[in-house]
This record gives C-alpha cells, structure tokens and sequence, in this order.
C-alpha cells in the first residue's frame, strides 16, 4: 500500500509499504530516515521514539497505515522544529536537508554534547526528542520531572547521571535565553 | 494482509461485520509487538485511529463513559478526580510513549490478567459498551473476562466505551514489580471504599487466570464494617478485621509460577496489599468524614 504522511515539515509519499509494517521500517528503510534506532522493537527502549502529531510515541508500535495524512517529527528534524518553536512559526519549505546534516543543532542536541551525555549513542536519538518534548512542556522541570519523562527511554552507557546533567543545562539555557 | 481504514464508528463496525477476523489496532502497544515478533499474521488489520469519538470521554452524572481509544496519559490528566483508582493505574503503565498510545479498549481487548485497567475496572465497578451492526449492549466488567487472555466480545463486536462508576469515596492501586517504570505487575490490587452504598471492592491482577474481585473478602469486610458501625463511627479499623480481610483477598487468588514470580510470593503480596490499600483507602475516609462533620 501507499502512505502518504508529512515528515519533518515535508510531505513524503511511501510505496509498497507492507500492512503489517511500523512507521519506523518506513522511515529508515523506505524513506531515508535512519535517525529513529531500532533497538527492540516492542516498546521497551524508547531508542525509535518520534513525535507524531506533537505526542511522542515509540515508532516500531505505530503501524505505518496510522499514520497516513498526519504529521511526524524525528531526530532528524529536531533542530528546525526547536527553531520554529522559538521563533513561533513555521518555515513553509520544511528543511532543505532531510537526514539533518548541516543544519544547526536543536538546543538540546548541544546540551547532550557540551554535558558529555552521548557514548556509542545508540539511545541519543530517542533521548532527544522525549527531553525536547518535556522542556516544551514543562521548561522547569525537577528532576522527578525529568526522570519521569525519560522513563520510557533506556540507555546502556551513561548510567543516565549526563543525560540528567544534558536536560538540566537546556532548561537552564532556555530559561537564560528568555 | 489488508489494512481497513474506516473513517467512523458505523464504518468500523460494517468492517468488522464483513471481515471478522479483522484484528482491531487502536494504539498499536499489545498488536505492533505481535506483528513485530510475527507472532500473529492478521489476514485485515483494522484501524481504529480514525473514529474520532473513541478518544472522547464524558463525565455523566453517576460514571464517566470513557472511549476505548482514550490514551493512559489523558485519564490521568484529566480523570484523576472522578476515576481515582484507574488513574493510579493507568499511571503504573509501562512509559510515557506507551501510555500516549494505548488505552483501556486495548487493554480490555488483550484481557491480559496482568492488565493494569481490570483491577481498577473491577474495584469501581464498570460495564463495557461493545456494539456490532447486530447492536449495542451492556457487558457487567465482573462477566467481561472469560479466560486467559480472552473476554467476552463476539467476533463482529467492538468495545466503543467503557462506563466507570465515578468515585464516591477514595481509591487505590497497588502493583508489585522489579522497578517503577515499564513493568509488568507480577501482582496488583486495586481497592474502592463506596461509602454511598456501604461497600468495598476490590480487583486482583496477575493472580488468577484473568482478573478477579475478592469477593468472599468483600463480603466478610462489608459485613465487619456493617456490625461495627464503621462507616458511621469513622474509627480505625481494628487491626484483626484488616488481617482476616488481607487472607481472604490471599485466598482468592489463583496464582501460576512464573519468571516474574512465585505463586506463594503472588499470594502473599496480595494479602499485604490488601491491606495496605484498606488502611489507606481508610484513613483517607475518615479524614473526608473528620472534615464534612466539623464543617456541619
Ligand atoms: C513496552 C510495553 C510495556 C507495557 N506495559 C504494560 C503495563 O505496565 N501494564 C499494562 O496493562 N499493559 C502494558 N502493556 C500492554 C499495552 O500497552 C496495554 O495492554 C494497552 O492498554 C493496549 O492498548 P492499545 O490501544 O495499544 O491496544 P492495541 O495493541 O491497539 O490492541 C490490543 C488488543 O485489543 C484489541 N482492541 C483494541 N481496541 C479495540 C476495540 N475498540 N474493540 C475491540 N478490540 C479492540 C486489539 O485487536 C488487540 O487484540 C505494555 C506494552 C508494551 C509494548
Ligand atoms: S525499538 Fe521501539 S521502543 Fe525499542
Ligand atoms: S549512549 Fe550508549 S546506549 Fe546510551
């Protein structure tokens, strides 16, 4: 079947898409989008989360039928979408590079790097777009907070202390920049 | 496979009518990891994401009409107030990106015993709302769970609501796990002080093969309560009736061995959370009924 959905400001159009496929398979295989990890493909590591319609969701558990007509943002468009978020509107193009590369990064990409809170980065994908969300949600987060929103996300590596340390210095970024 | 994508409800049901072995997807949490695995290889996947009022809720005068499709994250958001004990629960699911997915309709649909919804459902007291292009009808949830991981709809039926006696006293969910977040339960318990009927219920998850009240220990806690003019006198309650209320609820369980643990663990966590969650469901209540009377 044919699935026609906007990815990261962009309409995309995907063909032969098998029913039982998840709109991970369709980002990374058929569209390009190799940003979202697959890490275990039933909903316990958080690793391919994306947003689909703003809701951060595990992609490998959405069927890529579902998400027909809708919007979706992944790793690869975090940096353009935190952009427009600050400036409060929407750039009508969409990015003109679909795997992210060249652009600037989103603040909480530079957070994650400047706290050292990325080893084999398996996990950072994922980590983002849920940090990116919940500072959006909630720019003062406490450390229940920040835990609560991350539960979801599993990493292997840091044993997460950086990864706190990352999302306390972008919310404190954020809070200086307004 | 085909993937149905009705844009509504009468939709959805004529889908189902023609294609009854059409396998419903809502949030896709219990399905997507099936098809993943390739444990099951539906002939029609059947979309729900499209029929817009399975994700409304209405609060009505005596329960809430909860759709199927309502996301965890939304119950406790904004039914914290009148569904106290399934939003503890609903709480307890897995992570936030699950419970921005999935829901009860799913929940009930896989009918897991280890669903966190049930022993909520059964403790506030719920009916399930299933229709079929044959009609709707009512399913009391204490006849809705039929077996392991089976419930009581007909092939052509889907679940549109559930409706969820609203709280008329306060609420609790206990599960047992190895860590917070994203766990299975291997046991839960769910309990519900009605202080407009003089009553208690009560839900057991992971205990028996498909979720169960308590009810023998409903009946001797009722029946104690009654006699000792509890409700009325708001004393403590005395710690002999909370142990004899704690090893009934023990009792009617029906545990399995299993990796996530022993049946005399389940039995006994049972029994413990019993009574923790009568001894805070209670005091709870005797702190509203404190502050009703000196406001009088
Ligand atoms: C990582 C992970 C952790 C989890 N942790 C928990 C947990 O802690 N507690 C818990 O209770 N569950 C847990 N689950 C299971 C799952 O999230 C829940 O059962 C959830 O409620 C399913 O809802 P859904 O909308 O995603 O269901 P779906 O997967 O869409 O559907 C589940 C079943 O219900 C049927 N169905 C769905 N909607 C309807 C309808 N309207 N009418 C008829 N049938 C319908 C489907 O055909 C299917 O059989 C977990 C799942 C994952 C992947
Ligand atoms: S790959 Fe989706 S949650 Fe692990
Ligand atoms: S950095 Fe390796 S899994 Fe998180």
């Amino acid at each position: 079947m044919r699935v026609n959905f906007t990815v990261n400001g962009r309409p995309q159009e995907a063909d032969d898409v098998w029913e039982g496929e998840s709109l991970l398979y369709v980002l990374r295989e058929r569209l390009g989008l190799p940003g979202s990890k697959n890490a275990c493909e039933q909903g316990e590591c958080g690793s391919c989360t994306v947003r689909l319609d703003g809701v951060p969701v595990c992609s490998c558990l959405v069927a890529a039928g579902q998400v027909e007509g809708r919007e979706v943002v992944t790793v690869e468009g975090l940096a353009d979408y935190a952009k427009e978020r600050a400036c409060g509107h929407r750039s009508p193009e969409g990015q003109d590079s679909q795997t992210g590369e060249g652009t600037e990064l989103a603040p909480i990409q530079q957070a994650f790097i400047d706290a050292g809170a990325v080893q084999c980065g398996f996990c950072t994908p994922g980590l983002l777009v849920a940090a990116d969300e919940m500072l959006e949600r909630n720019p003062n987060p406490s450390d229940a907070d920040i835990r609560e929103a991350l539960s979801g996300n599993l990493c292997r590596c840091t044993g997460y202390e950086k990864i706190m340390d990352a999302v306390r210095l972008a919310a404190a970024r954020q809070g200086e920049a307004v | 496979m085909d993937f149905l994508r009705p844009a509504s409800w009468e939709e959805a049901l004529a889908a189902k009518a023609e294609h009854p072995t059409a396998v419903p997807i809502a949030g896709g949490t219990d399905v997507m990891v099936e098809i993943n695995f390739d444990h099951r290889r539906p002939e029609y996947l059947l979309d729900l994401n499209r029929v817009g009022e399975l994700t409304d809720w209405e609060v009505g005068e005596d329960s809430v009409r909860l759709g199927a499709s309502v996301p965890y994250t939304h119950i406790m958001e904004h039914l914290r107030g009148e569904l106290p004990g399934l939003a503890l629960a609903s709480h307890t699911v897995a992570s936030p990106q699950i419970r921005n997915r999935g829901g009860v309709g799913g929940n009930l649909g896989t009918a897991s015993p280890a669903g966190d919804a049930h022993p909520a459902l059964l403790a506030a007291g719920a009916e399930v709302e299933v229709e079929s292009v044959r009609g709707s009808r009512r399913i009391p949830i204490d006849e809705f769970y039929t077996g392991v991981k089976r419930n009581a709809l007909a092939a052509d039926e889907l679940i549109r609501a559930v409706h969820v006696k609203k709280a008329d006293g306060p609420q609790q969910y206990s599960k047992v796990g190895t860590r917070n977040a994203m766990v299975i339960a291997v046991c839960a318990f769910g309990l519900a002080l009605h202080p407009e009927t003089r009553t208690v219920r009560t839900g057991i998850g992971s205990a028996a093969p498909t979720p169960v009240r308590a009810k023998a220990a409903e009946e001797f806690l009722n029946a104690a309560l009654e006699e000792g003019g509890f409700w009325d006198n708001g004393k403590i309650i005395t710690p002999s009736v909370a142990k004899q209320f704690a090893d009934l609820c023990a009792a009617s369980c029906n545990p399995i061995d299993d990796v996530r643990g022993t049946a005399s663990y389940r039995r006994h966590a049972v029994g413990i959370m019993a009574r923790r969650t009568l001894t805070w469901t209670w005091e709870s209540y005797r702190g509203t009924a404190a502050t009703t009377e000196g406001a009088a």
